[in-house]
């Protein structure tokens, strides 16, 4: 199992997949809004995604946990 | 005792000098995949040969051969250079008062020859048993540092490391202008994991704490990482190649070679200004292929530091990378450019900014980090570069982001845009958003709203419209994409003979 967390300060823009979904590894899961950029976030490990601890628009820290991913 | 008996005598004390430790330590090498320290030398210098001194240094006693340490002189590429490396089959490579003697003359060679020095180190630290005849006096292990900082600018210095490189042999690395590590060997500490469960009470494997991956990935103590000893040796004889033997030399010109082909930089740069794309790409299409040589590519890797060529010519290129943190600067971005500008400036090595940055981070976070103060540090280091410094906007530079990026005000020979680039104190939605928000929200009618906030867009992007800076001789030049290779090359040619005096003043007071 492992985090897949935000490497910036910055609000949740898109939440690219969904819970139970198979992700492989540098896809891109989620995106982050910040200083007017769009931060793409992908995943460092390859399988399925158990969960997804926040939502579009979520104000979220660096090193905070986005979501789940069980190999 | 005839003359044949004598050198029978100086044969067998050779032969015990260039065997090294025993047998047993050897053994331990080949596991633990590290090579002995006279077949990493043959594999740095050219046709592997070289010539030592001290090597004689504690011949009396039968298990110290050379007291742990090979200084020698030899070539590289070419250039003379001199070299201090650690035998670890000799009582761990730990230092004695021979073996920091030795260190601290190699030095001194280094200084009076003027020519690059490299520290090949694998080291337990000092030999405590030792300690009063190595550790404190003017010619004890301090002095290697003191000598190291004296050295510094004057002739490059370059660490690679096989091995530990403990307590105080840890800042060996931290003098030098680059640190090789070899993944799985190499280890920076000042206290071993053993010590910090007795002294602490943590309990932490070497590798979390002091390993290479960590070093070049989160302390930004390590430049490059290495997959093993050869490829380190590789990777420290192309660094070189960059670089003068000294300070008041200028690097080698070598032929050129085109650029890789790929896509062009139109292509690459989307549309919207705020979708990331890849600085390498871009990177890649400007220098001589297979030239790049990257420095801390696995640290802060929001902005992109290495060398390269164009057209043969040595260059320094620092690159925002909208592809990771949105190229936004960070505490840690700051350190490695200031790191990799003052190495470039000290070397004759002209600077090219590829800025394509939306600032520096905001945020409680940074700001309890100092971010401040880490920028000043950045911004001193660039303003005070004197080599030829060649600013490029690629899409953006906004706030003290330009700053960083050696916008106009920091004397660049040259401030180049791309017809995408924006500069401004920041992007419009936010500018607009800062100047009308009171009266964005006062606005009733959806609709209505929408079109005020289109109509002071538009206008923002008119005022900030890369012509009318162009026309107020704040930019210098816009250029194609498809020509920014060529008129970097023209451009670094023409600024060869760039000299400017230094200020008479001591030295400034440096942000840290």
């Amino acid at each position: 199992m492992a985090a897949v967390k935000s490497t910036m300060a910055g609000t949740v823009f898109t939440v690219n997949v969904a819970v139970g979904e198979e992700v492989s590894v540098g896809q891109v899961v989620l995106v982050l809004e910040s200083m007017k950029m769009e931060i793409p976030i992908e995943a460092d490990i390859a399988g399925k995604v158990s969960a997804i601890n926040v939502q579009v628009g979520d104000f979220v820290n660096e090193e905070d946990t986005l979501l789940t991913i069980e190999s | 005792m005839g003359v044949t008996n004598y050198n029978e005598k100086l044969d067998k004390k050779l032969s015990n000098i260039f065997a090294g430790g025993h047998s047993k330590y050897h053994e331990k090498l080949k596991e633990q995949k590290k090579l002995f320290v006279r077949d990493r030398l043959k594999l740095l210098f050219d046709e592997g040969e070289y010539t030592e001194d001290g090597r004689f240094a504690n011949c009396e006693a039968e298990d110290l051969p050379a007291d742990g340490v090979v200084t020698a002189m030899g070539k590289v590429n070419g250039q003379t250079v001199c070299v201090m490396a650690n035998d670890s089959t000799v009582k761990a490579g730990s230092w004695g008062a021979r073996t920091v003697e030795k260190i601290i003359r190699i030095q001194e060679i280094a200084e009076k020859q003027r020519v690059p020095m490299l520290y090949l180190v694998d080291s337990a630290g000092a030999r405590i048993t030792d300690q009063l005849d190595m550790f404190p006096n003017r010619r004890g292990a301090g002095r290697i540092f003191h000598n190291q900082v004296k050295l510094s600018g004057l002739i490059p210095q370059i660490c690679l490391l096989f091995g530990p490189s403990a307590a105080g042999g840890a800042y060996i690395p931290a003098f030098c202008d680059i640190v090789i590590m070899v993944e799985g060997n190499a280890s920076m500490y000042l206290g071993s994991p053993r010590m910090a469960e007795k002294v602490i009470g943590e309990k932490v494997t070497l590798e979390e704490m002091g390993g290479a991956r960590m070093h070049c990935s989160v302390s930004g103590c390590g430049d490059v990482l290495a997959e093993s000893e050869e490829q380190a040796i590789i990777e420290a004889r192309r660094y070189l190649s960059y670089f003068p033997a000294n300070y008041t030399e200028k690097p080698q010109i070598t032929e050129t070679l085109p650029a890789k082909a790929g896509r062009s930089l139109e292509a690459i740069i989307p549309e919207n200004q705020n979708a990331p794309f890849d600085m390498y790409e871009a990177i890649d299409g400007l220098i001589d292929e297979g030239s790049f040589f990257e420095i801390k590519k696995l640290f802060a890797s929001e902005v992109i530091t290495g060398l390269a060529r164009i057209e043969g010519q040595s260059v320094g290129i620092i690159a925002n990378q909208p592809k990771v943190k949105g190229g936004v600067l960070f505490v840690d971005s700051a350190d490695k450019m200031t790191k990799f500008i003052n190495l470039c400036d000290a070397f004759s090595i002209p600077l090219l900014f590829l800025a394509d940055v939306p600032g520096f981070m905001i945020g409680t976070k940074v700001e309890r980090a100092g971010i401040i103060r880490h920028g000043a540090k950045l911004i001193m280091a660039m303003s005070s570069a004197t080599v030829p410094k060649i600013s490029v906007i690629v899409r953006k530079a906004y706030g003290a982001g330009l700053y960083a990026m050696a916008g106009p005000a920091f004397e660049p020979d040259v401030c180049i845009a791309l017809p995408t680039a924006q500069i401004a104190v920041m992007g419009p939605e936010a500018a607009v958003n800062a100047v009308y928000s009171n009266k964005i929200e006062a606005i009733e009618d959806p609709k209505e709203r929408i079109a005020f906030v289109q109509e002071k867009h538009r206008e923002y992007k008119e005022e900030i419209d890369i012509y009318k800076l162009a026309s107020e001789l704040i930019i210098d030049e816009i250029v194609k994409p498809s020509d920014l290779r060529k008129v970097l090359a023209d451009r670094i040619r023409l600024y060869s003979t760039k000299e400017v005096p230094l200020p008479p003043r001591k030295h400034p007071v440096y942000p840290v």
